[in-house]
């Protein structure tokens, strides 16, 4: 993950069922690209912290119009200060952390 | 204290909105709110024949009014149904909300009969979807609907209400009931800084004051935003030409020397030419579709662009712009028409009224009655201007949109972005539920007309003044066209071998039937019919060489079009 080539989107949305397929939905019927997902809820809200990485390309700011139309996302910004660490975590975790065996969910 | 089930909720709280009339059909899932709806004494209910027809009835009402209108399905097919209708409007932008029947909460995926996932599959067609999960939430959901499909750009809004929340009985202590729920300012729908800035306003007209041949291309946001009247002025007081989309079609009107017709696809070859000098394009309430601008990238090649649409995401989509602004066109016109200066522009207009005389629209033998184009003229000229159209999709439609002479915005209904043959019988009956003292006249064609063909049994129900005229040629015309014109004549799957005797199938469903195959004096018998102010259906039989002139081939520019010579 690479702060040149990739971006990282930073929501805030209702914390309630079909949030997320409402997302990813908006991605795949729009051809966006989609790398990876982060989410967790926010404490004592009714409302959940969402990070998108995506490429950086020429659409992200239509990719970022559009997220803003729907119902349940409450705030859209450009992360400028994430830590794509985070999601080299997870990229870890997704591929298998080296030199260890991948999990193989049948053993 | 009173106690009121959700059913009875929904009911009075739609009563509550000034809705005073609901399509759709119960069952199963439904019937709880139908129970309610039946006490209901300022609530009509039409009961369509299929749920699409109850979409589109919704549609009519709403294309008219501008207001939301709200149709009733049951769960499973019941919305399966629906979807098409749904899916039309939210291309249209057209305010629906649609309320359907859920199979009870305890049963919610396990597969129950006639169970379908609403609002899985209303994400990608809505505007927003609800999902209700009990009685309290119907005090919340059912006006925020409508302030979403309403909002901003219109849409189409789902609400999903399982049965048991229907039934559930809640005390009430005092009606109406506030909403309580702690509501953050959700942003959609409504823009709330909908109006353009002073720098914008400036910067726009600066434009326009430097531009030799600035050029107007307007869509259905003009018709949204009510603002067809300051358009004139604003066109008439700068000398700009105004070249409309499908959608914007009656919001300038159509016999004004600065009119120029329908651009795109099936666009005037004037229309294209022009579109091809203009130096400014200012772009109100469309969204570059690419019927409207054929190859993008050579859509308008000299033209700076200004893009003025309530949606943001709309502007810089297709095609980037000199400076485009999300706002209401209304309030960007209401400062335009002070800031702009008067000017004839008689270089322009001359150029404009060479390339017209030059590049005419092909008109065929001006005495055929049958010809289509001379039909919608001849149609044009019986009526009055306030008659609304409703179109299929086809041919027909397209003849139409070159041809009817169109006064006022929202006299045409016409499925423009999903493009769904069906549309016209069922829109036509919500256009003249909402509009009784207007009369409704639906073009359609022999393969459009047979896709919502049940709704004629909802037709002779109400006796609405409807007349539908069928451009019959035997064929998917449209696809025979492109069958000749791309793909080597080969005609294949578009002839029909069989069609009803139209006028006789008219009769079976309590509607008188003309058949204009053997008519004496077409013209008079038209004229005669069209005075009438019963429900109607006329066969009128075309040539099936008849093609839709000029049209742009795929993936060309506009200004390559073909067809567009002169003929005799």
């Amino acid at each position: 993950m690479c702060k040149k080539t990739d971006v990282i989107i930073q929501l805030t949305v209702n914390n309630h069922p079909g949030v997320m397929s409402n997302i990813t939905g908006l991605f795949t019927r729009r051809a966006f690209n989609l790398e990876g997902i982060l989410c967790g809820r926010l404490q004592n809200t009714k409302t959940s912290r969402m990070y998108l990485l995506l490429n950086n390309d020429d659409r992200v700011e239509q990719i970022i119009k559009q997220l803003k139309k729907l119902y349940d996302v409450l705030e859209v910004s450009i992360c400028e200060d994430c830590d794509y660490n985070s999601f080299d975590n997870i990229h870890e975790l997704v591929q298998g952390k080296k030199q260890t065996k991948a999990i193989d969910p049948y053993n | 204290m009173m106690k009121c089930s959700g059913a009875e909720i929904i009911i009075s709280l739609l009563e509550e909105h000034g809705i005073d009339t609901i399509a759709g059909i119960p069952g199963g899932a439904n019937l709880p709110m139908y129970n309610a709806l039946a006490k209901s004494d300022k609530i009509q209910h039409v009961l369509a024949r299929h749920e699409q027809g109850a979409g589109f009835i919704a549609q009519g009402i709403a294309r008219t009014t501008g207001k939301a209108a709200v149709c009733f399905a049951t769960s499973g097919p019941g919305v399966m149904n629906l979807l098409t209708a749904i899916a039309d409007a939210k291309l249209d932008s057209v305010p629906i909300v649609a309320i359907t029947g859920q199979i009870p909460s305890s049963l919610v995926g396990t597969d129950a009969f006639q169970e379908v996932d609403t609002c899985g599959l209303a994400i990608p067609i809505t505007k927003h979807n609800f999902f209700v999960r009990s009685a309290k939430e119907l005090f919340h959901i059912i006006p925020e609907a409508f302030r979403v499909a309403e909002g901003g750009r219109p849409g189409p809004v789902i609400i999903d209400i399982p049965k048991d929340v229907q039934l559930e009985e809640i005390e009430i202590t005092n009606w109406p009931v506030e909403d309580n729920e702690s509501l953050i300012d959700m942003g959609i729908g409504v823009n709330h800084d909908n109006i353009a800035s002073l720098e914008d306003i400036e910067q726009i007209t600066e434009m326009i004051h430097k531009s030799k041949k600035p050029l107007l291309y307007i869509g259905g946001g003009i018709l949204q935003s009510n603002s067809h009247e300051l358009l004139y002025d604003f066109a008439k007081k700068n000398s700009i030409p105004v070249a409309s989309t499908l959608m914007g079609l009656g919001c300038f009107p159509s016999n004004d020397p600065l009119y120029l017709g329908m651009l795109g696809m099936h666009g005037a070859p004037y229309t294209n030419l022009i579109l091809n000098e203009t130096d400014l394009l200012i772009a109100f309430g469309v969204r570059f579709d690419d019927r409207a601008t054929g190859k993008i990238a050579e859509f308008c090649p000299e033209a700076s662009i200004i893009h003025v649409d309530i949606d943001p995401a709309e502007l810089d989509k297709n095609k980037s712009t000199k400076i485009s602004v999300a706002a209401d066109i209304r309030m960007v016109l209401d400062e335009l028409i002070l800031s702009v200066e008067e000017n004839h522009r008689q270089e322009w207009m001359q150029e404009i009224t060479e390339i017209k005389e030059a590049n005419p629209f092909p008109i065929g033998n001006k005495k055929d009655f049958y010809h289509p184009l001379n039909l919608i003229r001849k149609i044009g000229s019986i009526v009055d201007p306030d008659t609304i159209i409703t179109t299929d999709v086809g041919q027909h439609q397209m003849w139409v949109a070159q041809a009817y002479p169109f006064q006022k915005p929202r006299t045409l209904l016409t499925s423009g972005g999903l493009g769904t043959m069906g549309f016209g019988l069922p829109t036509a009956i919500g256009a003249a539920l909402a509009n009784p003292d207007k009369k409704i006249i639906c073009i359609s064609g022999d393969g459009s007309i047979l896709m919502n063909i049940q709704e004629l049994a909802t037709l002779a129900d109400l006796n609405l003044n409807i007349t539908v005229i069928i451009l019959n040629n035997g064929w998917l015309g449209m696809v025979r066209q492109l069958q000749e014109l791309f793909f080597q004549e080969n005609y294949y799957a578009t002839q029909f071998t069989t069609n009803p005797d139209f006028a006789s199938m008219a009769q079976c469903f309590g509607i008188k039937g003309y058949d204009f195959k053997d008519q004496e004096d077409p013209n008079h018998a038209l004229e005669k019919i069209l005075s009438g102010s019963h429900p109607c259906v006329i066969n009128m039989p075309i040539d099936f060489r008849e093609n839709v002139m000029p049209t742009v081939p795929p993936g060309a520019g506009n200004h390559q079009m073909i067809g567009g010579e002169k003929r005799v």
